[in-house]
């Protein structure tokens, strides 16, 4: 069996730079990846699509041409990570038609992106509530909108383009809110030419379908008989605790919504890798001043090691290119990682979630969306002892469902006042005759994670 | 191309997933959820939450928002509990 060089696990920015930079090296490199299609979820695209539709697309281009020069494992999805020498990548590839594999590498760089980070209201779980990133994914990746009459609600300057996408699409948006007032004179937009043009883009486009931009109010609830119908925009006060009587009604049939990202960090976690605090306080993998991680020949690049959009993911899969074909970067690179990471963090300052949003829900208001666990019952497992998400896990059923408590984590760690914990042995859904095929290892948490 | 979807006739463009194939089709909830009987369709979009399981011949609980349509799919939802 083939054992590459480096195994890249992403086809986003940051693994399609780090791909092409190690390729470029002279390295046998694999690019695993769940998508069908190269580009990861900033490069989103529809088979056949001119571009025309996305900023930096030449990027794209360039580096999806380097993938020419490396293996391109598309459709598939890593469940386990298993370290070595050489490291082993547990695979499923298919979907109706599931089968096991696995591909094996020296050296391992991660760039597996992130995910939208959600935050409960009542109503959240109706159908026509959707992420933020899933309304943009249906219109960059199928060019569908996501619906009629949309609201876009949450935090960060991701609202921005997801707003102007829907409306794009054929919506008609009935509003962006921010539950932040970014105070201007910090705005660091200001800071990054390419994005105060980006930014000055999506404002012009807003001006343009008449889509009014209110920062300082949030949807505090959706509303609808099996289906979104209204939702509830109130302002808030500065810990995002809604004023008294400034409550209203939207009718829109799509709420799409998102507070920021979460990084995927289970296959950081099979290798051992140890974690550090993003940007905003969250946990991300620690990477050193080459990218690498704590775990022998393992990198990370991208928001794995911290969000801060597709720039910074691209600077920094090069900069692990680099590293793992044991070259020295150049200076030039080094600097654009300290900018965009000063602007990364000035970003995450700028729009933090703030506790506030507490005070939205309701006793019914779903805590977890797969296990059904409303508030009221989180709040008696925490009267009841459950000091961190584990213990939430064992007396409530939190995060116990199928999503491995990926879109209730944040939320659930906020409430219960410890961090997330991204410990998920198996990434993926595996099926038991999976399990017992013959080329798959056991599976077992990280060494000394958990007692 | 075309799936079929509980025994209706649903069309399908090549790289479409079959989340954005019953999207297309107006369907925004296809199963209901164990305890509550709450109804679900896509929520993420992009295979983190489970919202948007579905039976793709014969084979169940795949994520709709994942799987690639292929001409001739017989999906059927509202299976998963
Ligand atoms: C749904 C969504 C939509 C977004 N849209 C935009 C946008 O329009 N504009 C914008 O500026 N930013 C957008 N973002 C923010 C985006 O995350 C960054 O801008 C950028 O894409 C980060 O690049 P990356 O390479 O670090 O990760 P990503 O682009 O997220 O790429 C990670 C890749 O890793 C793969 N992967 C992860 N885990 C596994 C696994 N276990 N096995 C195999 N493959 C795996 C994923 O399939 C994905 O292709 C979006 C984020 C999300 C979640
Ligand atoms: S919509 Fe979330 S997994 Fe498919």
């Amino acid at each position: 069996m083939t054992v590459y060089d480096i195994a890249v696990i992403g086809a986003g920015p940051a693994g399609l730079a780090a791909a092409e930079t190690a390729a470029a090296r002279g390295a046998r490199v694999a690019v695993v990846d769940a998508a069908e299609h190269p580009g990861g979820q900033f490069y989103r695209h529809r088979p056949g699509d001119d571009g025309s539709r996305h900023h930096h697309w030449r990027a794209f281009t360039r580096l999806r041409d380097a993938l020419k020069n490396v293996d391109h494992l598309a459709g598939h999805r890593v469940w386990h990570a298993e370290p070595g020498e050489p490291h082993t990548l547990h695979c499923l590839v298919g979907h109706a038609d599931e089968r096991p594999t696995t591909v094996r590498a020296q050296h391992l760089i991660l760039a597996t992106g992130a995910h939208d980070r959600s935050l409960p209201f009542p109503g959240w779980d109706l159908p026509g509530v959707l992420t933020a990133g899933g309304a943009q994914a249906l219109w960059k990746g199928h060019g569908l909108t996501a619906g009629a009459r949309a609201v876009v609600a949450g935090t960060g300057p991701f609202l921005l383009p997801v707003a102007t996408g829907l409306a794009a699409s054929g919506a008609t948006v009935h509003g962006v809110f921010d539950a932040n007032r970014p105070d201007r004179r910090v705005l660091p937009l200001a800071t990054d030419p390419a994005r105060a043009i980006e930014a000055a883009g999506y404002a012009a486009a807003l001006l343009r379908h008449r889509i009014p931009y209110r920062t300082g109010h949030a949807v505090i609830a959706a509303h609808g008989d099996g289906r979104l119908e209204e939702v509830t925009v109130a302002r808030l006060d500065r810990d995002w605790r809604p004023l008294p009587g400034t409550g209203r009604t939207i009718t829109c049939d799509t709420l799409a919504t998102g507070y920021g990202f979460t990084p995927q960090l289970e296959l950081a976690v099979h290798l051992g890798c140890a974690l550090t605090e993003g940007f905003d306080g969250t946990p991300v993998a620690a990477v050193d001043a080459a990218q690498a991680t704590t775990a022998p020949r393992v990198w990370a690049a991208g928001e794995t090691c911290g969000v801060g959009g597709a720039t910074l993911a691209i600077v920094t899969g090069a900069l692990a290119g680099y590293a793992a074909t044991g070259a020295r970067p150049p200076a030039s690179l080094l600097r654009r990682r300290a900018r965009q990471r000063r602007l990364a963090a000035a970003l995450a300052a700028a729009w933090p979630v703030r506790d506030g949003w507490k005070s939205w829900l309701t006793d019914d208001t779903l805590i977890c969306r797969c296990e059904e666990v409303p508030h009221s019952r989180v709040e008696q497992a925490i009267a009841a002892g459950a000091r961190d998400t584990r213990g939430l896990k064992l007396l409530s059923r939190t995060g116990m469902g199928r999503c491995q408590g990926r879109v209730c984590g944040y939320a659930a760690a906020c409430l219960v006042g410890a961090p997330e914990r991204p410990d998920r042995p198996i990434a993926q859904p595996v099926r038991l005759g999976d399990l017992a095929a013959g080329d798959t290892a056991p599976i077992h948490p990280r060494a000394g994670a958990d007692t | 191309m075309n799936i079929t979807v509980d025994g209706r006739t649903v069309p399908a463009e090549e790289g479409q997933t079959i989340a954005a194939a019953l999207h297309a089709d107006g369907l925004r909830a296809w199963r209901t959820t164990r305890v509550g009987a709450r109804p679900r369709g896509l929520f993420c979009g992009i295979g983190v939450c489970f919202d948007c399981l579905v039976t793709i011949n014969g084979r169940a609980s795949i994520r709709a928002c994942l799987a690639p349509a292929r001409d001739g799919d017989v999906v059927t939802t509202g299976g998963e509990r």
